[in-house]
């Protein structure tokens, strides 16, 4: 999930190109900026805030829905963080720059709607205790002082809107050493945690006729100040749940020249989560379809021998492209096999 | 004699070099006297006729008007001749066309400071103006126009009297009575007259005739 | 054939070259100042445009404080949090070093995407944008005159006008001391479903839609008006040489016309040969008109910047840019204007007899008929004006009155000078006398439109010169009631306010606090100024109509003064109540002379000012001192302060420079006063010596019957200057009629204010002394011609074989 990263150096770099050439982007280093450390312990609800000596940091959502009538439906909420210095500041000078992206899959459709703040003036941000995150009127956010434990999201477009309301089933998950996430060979790395178990109601609203839906959901939460490798290009990064209670996230970031990447975590029905070791997983592309005038894979082989998962992963609907300034597919999936269940996929970096 | 030139001699500037024009002329005209000038075009009557006007001066030569001689005149004296002694009536009648046939009519008198009112009113009567007194020349034809230039050449007087084919845009009906009315006044006032045509008919009326061919007078 | 036919036309502009020259030169002349005042109007209507292009104005919708005033930050985030997607803006007068530059600043990042015109392409980073010290950005010429002057770092950007500068929106609310503060919000076209309706968000926030050009526009659309007279005046006195040229040249022609027509060429031909000449000529003068009106624009261009800036505060580029489509409309203007004046010759080529009638018409011999209908249209428009500045209202109909005054003026001049030449002549006695009028009577026709035009540009010379004169004369006098402080102090922070109050107060006479806030009034941007009661407004306030007890009611909050513009573009009378943002409607105790303002401004007094703009800052302030103190003044609080030119100006530089600006607002308009008045002087010449060609067959005669060649030649020179001087003697009460119109019509249209007439005699001795010489410049050709002519030349005139 660091290739998230990427986005956000996008997300940066398009921002600034639009209003200043020459934006350096983020060089090579984090001058300035604070480094994750291995061994840092995360403390919480203090890390469910926002870090702002470090460049990029995101919290995700995404859920698997079911509606009334039967189908299914996949909600994504997103709030990226981006400092264009390592500090925070009184009202406009803050170097703190904030951006939204909400999504909303149907079989045979897919919005997308997209939100840019500053910081500082009260237009965006994260508290954490009791936990709130909003960009202008998006937002997630805690109605009692329980953590992450319950929340209600809402989002919206010119012609889609959800509100919806996130009550975990099971404990916070902590990735790689206790959080610490290591993304390449040569030990770029973030902290991240999720919460893979949430259980979700609510309603989703498009113009004209409104929808109740009921489901999971799983929340992403990641920060760090380290950009990608030079010759990484792009990622697959997946979320799925077993209808076991297990969940895998994985992720493979493709590098040019053909390389790959490939980690993860596997979690238990309890909660326990296990660290996959390099090349325990196995995310083969099965076929592509043409979306927005490009090739993406859509369908996928997922395999990890020591959990005994050989699975076939496909997109509920192939269009979910999410066109706004920093263009990628976000969707959510069926998984059929060895473990059926369900997730989302995230796909960058196909030209 | 109200008219004498000596030896005039007259040259113009051509693009072909000088053009004598006239060529040591004499001529005389005695009061009361009427002389025609005729000679084929380019025969320099109309030279002749603008030196003894005082319109012009000769190369050489003398020309004396009404015992002045001109020769060393400076404009104004030349001026005060025309004014004075000289009348000249034009083919193109040339009238002030600002002003009416009455202010026409007087209006050379009055420049010459002897205008007679009688005398104007007899011309009138005399020329058949007197209902058209106060209209403006544009208004009248050929003939009328010729007969207000008569009319105003004689109201003022001069000794000589200048005449550049008087009749030449009139038909000749209309020709023959302005040339009967101008010799009849002619004669009623005694004025010297030279007369410049084409028309040895018209040449006929007069006292004298003398022809110009090339620049010299034929006896 | 047709080769053949052109040819024999066209010899007759190689025989009269001077003629041709009259001719395009009358042409250029026109198309130049038509065109150079178009390009001037135009450049400056695109900056307009540019300036609300920078700022979004001309294609996304805004959201404004109902009262004119500014939204308050806080308004902004809520609707942003209600799901609004607007963008804010705050916009101010930064004044940087005795400059006053338009500071927008805007917020990059929830701006639209194409939200600015600006390309702030290249800048630099982001981040170097929006966190401090932040940077501005200028024109380049801005950076010049900054260079070395203490402001945030400064960049250039060529999209930007001179006189306006871009930041964030953060460092822009420091540089104008409006922090937390919004002057309007951008809406985004797209807008989510489901947002609560505004009036629940932001209840005191209302939608104006996009336009081009702006407040601005409308504001300057009067000065725009005003040069667009102007150049027309030009244009037409322009055409007068044209038309008395092509006139001339079709009399002229006449013969070659019969005998082409006689040769078999049809009418139809002929014309199209012709028509075909005069857009010849046009296009050529045309491109030599656009090429010279260029230039008088770009001459023009940087004072009309500089009084569009000082008088309504518009960033206009003072360079010019070249623009296709007006070299399209000048030649346009240049060929309509050669059809237009060539329209009667070709008529009466069109109906041109084949056999000439006895005796030809002269063409200077206009018949009177002419001269009666255009007196009778003349008494008919002078009429018309006088009845509509009685009765009219509205910024057409004043220059409409001043159309007609002008053009009827103009119109009858000719019968009225036909008419006293006549009655001159008739009481003349001496002969050359009477042949002297009788033949300026027959001239005036010809002359008629030299005259004409000679009398518009006089009368316009002595309305224009009289009403700035007027203006500067009520306008000093003005400033010295205004700024009766002597020291006028502004601090950098109300901390810094109140500590400069309590150093000065045991120093000087008084302090009096000046705070203004933005606000609507009568329903369009204006500013209300708090005042103190003291004695140097209760004694030196340039007040037009009070009440007696006018500064009691104004120190009790029971009663408000307002400025003139606003009193009279509102119809207003004394006791009539005006709503103030906040607060229940007042009535006017009195009105106040304010020139030099576009807007409309309420001054109320002290206490309620503060109850009804709590939010306004308290930074300025008068000083009252002795004179003699205020160089020590100065001084202690630079040293004691670090107060700088910027902050502390005293009452003679203040004076200074509004001078400076109240005499670069009237140079452009001088400038084309100036143009028009050399017009009409070669509209005179051109006119004299075209005449005096024809004059031979009148002068002969007389010459013949034994008037002197110096005497004609002196008549011909009286009659000139009386031509003139009679001209210029009409257009004095016309100049002042047309001075009264732009005084009490026309500016309190325009700029809302209405100035007692005042007569400047040393002005018309000056113009006098013009008319003489124009008169004498323009009959100098003519005589001599008639001093050098020969008898022989004379003589021709009687030459029988013609």
């Amino acid at each position: 999930m660091n290739a998230r990263a990427l986005l956000v150096l996008l997300f940066c770099a398009v921002a600034s190109v639009s209003l200043a050439q020459g934006f350096a982007g983020l060089g090579g280093d984090a001058k300035g900026y604070s480094v994750p450390e291995r061994g840092t312990v995360l403390t919480f609800p203090a890390d469910h805030g926002s870090h702002p000596q470090f460049r990029i940091e995101w919290w995700y959502v995404t859920a698997n829905l079911k509606g009334e009538d039967g189908r299914d439906y996949g909600v994504q909420w997103t709030l990226f963080r981006s400092a264009m210095a390592p500090r925070e500041g009184e009202g406009w000078t803050s170097p703190q720059i904030w951006m939204g992206n909400a999504a909303l899959t149907t079989p045979d459709a897919h919005y997308s709607a997209e939100r840019l703040a500053r910081g500082g003036i009260g237009e965006a941000g994260v508290a954490a205790e009791p936990f709130t995150a909003f960009i202008d009127e998006w937002r997630l956010a805690a109605p009692d002082a329980a953590g992450l434990d319950r929340l209600d999201m809402a989002a919206g477009g010119k012609d889609f809107r959800y509100d919806l309301q996130l009550e975990a089933t099971g404990p916070l998950v902590l990735h790689g050493d206790r959080g610490y996430s290591v993304k390449s060979e040569s030990g770029q790395a973030s902290y991240y945690y999720s919460q893979p178990s949430y259980r979700v109601s609510g309603t989703l609203k498009f113009p004209g006729r409104d929808m109740a839906v009921t489901g999971q959901a799983w929340l992403d939460r990641e920060w760090s100040s380290q950009p990608l490798a030079a010759d990484q290009k792009g990622w697959d990064w997946f979320s799925l749940h077993f209808e076991t209670g297990e969940k895998l996230m994985g992720f493979r970031l493709r590098h040019t020249g053909g390389r790959n990447f490939v980690s993860g975590t596997w979690i238990a029905a309890d909660g326990t989560a296990t660290p996959l070791t390099p090349n325990a997983l196995k995310l083969t592309p099965q076929a592509t379809a043409q979306v927005a005038g490009r090739k993406v894979p859509v369908l996928w082989r997922v395999e990890l021998p020591a959990q005994q998962l050989d699975v076939t992963v496909k997109a509920v609907n192939d269009a979910a492209w999410v066109a706004g300034r920093f263009p990628y597919w976000e969707g959510p999936v069926r998984v059929t096999g060895s473990k059926p269940g369900q997730g989302y996929l995230e796909m960058t970096g196909y030209e | 004699m109200v008219l004498s030139l000596r030896s005039v001699t007259k040259r113009y500037q051509t693009a072909e070099g000088p053009l004598t024009v006239l060529n040591t002329v004499d001529l005389d005209l005695a009061a009361g006297q009427s002389l025609a000038l005729t000679g084929e075009s380019g025969s320099g009557k109309s030279t002749l006729l603008h030196l003894a006007g005082a319109l012009d001066a000769p190369d050489e030569g003398e020309v004396t008007v009404a015992g002045h001689r001109l020769s060393g005149l400076n404009d104004s004296s030349r001026a005060e001749v025309r004014r004075t002694r000289v009348g000249i009536i034009f083919q193109q009648y040339n009238l002030v066309p600002s002003l009416t046939v009455a202010a026409n009519l007087s209006f050379h008198a009055r420049l010459a400071g002897r205008r007679d009112v009688g005398w104007e009113k007899v011309l009138a009567n005399h020329l058949g103006l007197t209902a058209l007194l106060e209209r403006y020349p544009e208004q009248l034809s050929g003939g009328q126009q010729q007969r207000v230039a008569i009319g105003r050449t004689l109201a003022a007087r001069p000794p000589l009297i200048l005449a550049d084919e008087p009749t030449g845009n009139l038909d000749e009906a209309n020709g023959d009575t302005v040339m009967t009315l101008l010799l009849d006044l002619v004669r009623e006032t005694g004025a010297a007259l030279l007369m410049v045509t084409h028309s040895a008919r018209l040449a006929a009326m007069l006292d004298r005739h003398v022809v110009l061919t090339g620049g010299r007078i034929q006896p | 054939m047709m080769v053949a036919s052109f040819s024999a036309l066209l010899s007759h502009w190689r025989r009269h070259p001077f003629q041709l020259a009259m001719l395009l030169l009358g042409l250029c002349l026109a198309t130049a100042l038509w065109s150079g005042v178009q390009a001037i109007n135009t450049e400056a209507r695109a900056s307009y445009d540019r300036a609300g292009a920078l700022i979004g104005q001309d294609r996304f919708d805004t959201l404004t404080e109902r009262d004119g005033g500014e939204i308050d930050q806080e308004t902004y985030i809520a609707l942003r949090r209600a799901g609004w997607r607007v963008s804010p803006v705050v916009e101010g007068n930064w004044r940087v070093e005795g400059q006053r530059l338009r500071l927008i600043g805007i917020e990059p990042v929830s701006m639209p995407a194409d939200g600015t015109a600006a390309g702030l392409a290249g800048a630099g980073a982001l981040v170097d944008f929006i966190t401090p010290p932040g940077f501005v950005q200028v024109a380049p010429s801005v950076l010049e005159t900054l260079r070395g002057v203490d402001t945030p770092p400064l960049r250039v950007s060529a999209d930007l006008l001179p006189g306006m500068a871009i930041a964030d929106i953060g460092i822009a609310q420091r540089l104008l001391g409006k922090q937390g503060r919004v002057s309007r919000l951008i809406l985004l076209p797209e807008q989510p479903m489901g947002v609560p309706a505004l009036s629940e968000v932001a209840p005191s926030l209302v939608l104006h839609k996009p336009q081009a050009g702006g407040d601005i526009s409308r504001l300057t659309d009067s000065f725009h008006l005003n040069l667009t007279a102007f150049g027309f005046l030009a244009f037409m006195v322009g055409l007068f040489i044209v038309y008395s040229t092509v006139g001339l040249a079709f009399e002229q022609r006449r013969p070659t016309f019969r005998t082409l027509r006689s040769l078999g060429l049809s009418t139809r031909l002929l014309m199209a040969l012709t028509l075909a000449e005069i857009t010849g000529f046009a296009l050529v003068a045309g491109v030599i008109g656009l090429g010279l009106g260029y230039f008088v624009a770009a001459a023009l261009m940087p004072g009309v910047a500089g009084t569009l800036n000082a008088l309504y505060g518009a960033a206009v580029e003072g360079s010019l840019a070249f623009r296709p489509q007006w070299v399209l409309s000048g030649l346009a203007i240049a060929l309509g204007g050669a059809l237009l004046s060539a329209a009667e010759s070709l008529w009466q080529l069109s109906r041109l007899p084949l056999l000439a009638p006895a005796q030809p018409r002269a063409w200077a011999q206009a018949s009177r008929r002419v001269l009666l209908l255009q007196s009778v249209a003349a008494v008919a428009l002078l009429v018309g004006a006088a009845a509509l500045a009685l009765s009219g209202a509205g910024l057409l109909a004043g220059f409409a009155v001043l159309a007609g005054l002008l053009l009827g003026a103009a119109l009858l001049w000719p019968g009225l000078l036909f008419a006293f030449v006549s009655l001159a002549g008739r009481w003349a006695m001496r002969p050359m006398a009477q042949w002297f009028w009788a033949d300026t009577r027959q001239q005036v026709p010809g002359l008629s439109l030299a005259v004409m035009a000679l009398l518009i540009a006089f009368a316009a010379n002595v309305g224009v010169s009289t009403m700035v004169a007027s203006f500067r004369a009520t306008f000093t006098g003005w400033l010295d009631q205004r700024l009766a402080a002597e020291l006028y102090v502004t601090a950098r922070s109300e901390a810094e306010a109140r500590d400069v109050a309590l150093w000065l107060k045991p120093k000087v006479d008084a302090l009096l606090p000046i705070v203004n806030a933005d606000a609507e009034l009568a329903g369009q941007p204006g500013q209300v100024y708090g005042v103190a009661d003291h004695p140097t407004y209760r004694d030196h306030w340039p007040l037009l109509q009070a009440r007696p007890d006018v500064w009691d009611r104004v120190k009790a909050g029971e009663g408000i003064l307002v400025n003139e513009q606003l009193f009279r573009r509102n119809h207003m009378a004394l006791g009539d109540r005006l709503s103030l943002p906040g607060s229940t409607a007042l009535p006017i105790a009195g009105v106040y002379s304010d020139y030099g303002n576009p807007t409309g401004q309420v001054m109320i007094g002290l206490d309620l000012f503060d109850r009804l703009f709590p939010a306004a800052q308290h930074l300025r302030f008068g000083v009252r001192a002795l004179p003699d103190a205020v160089p020590a003044l100065i001084e202690g609080l630079e040293s004691q302060f670090g107060l700088g030119s910027m902050q502390v100006t005293d009452q003679a530089a203040i004076k200074r420079r509004s001078l400076a600006i109240f005499e670069q607002t009237f140079a452009v308009t001088a400038a084309l006063n100036i143009l028009t008045l050399g017009t009409a002087g070669i509209a005179l010449f051109a006119s004299m010596t075209t005449l005096s060609g024809m004059r031979l067959p009148q002068l002969a005669p007389v010459w013949a019957m034994g008037a002197r060649r110096g005497t004609l030649a002196r008549l011909e020179l009286i009659r000139t200057l009386l031509l003139v001087v009679a001209t210029l003697v009409l257009a004095i009460p016309v100049g002042i009629a047309l001075a009264w119109v732009l005084l009490a019509i026309v500016n309190v249209e325009a700029f809302g204010w209405r100035l007692p007439l005042r007569l400047f005699p040393l002005d018309w001795l000056r113009l006098a002394g013009f008319a003489v010489v124009a008169s004498l410049v323009s009959v100098a050709f003519p005589l001599l011609r008639l001093a050098r002519i020969t008898p022989s030349d004379l003589l021709k005139v009687f030459a029988n074989e013609r």
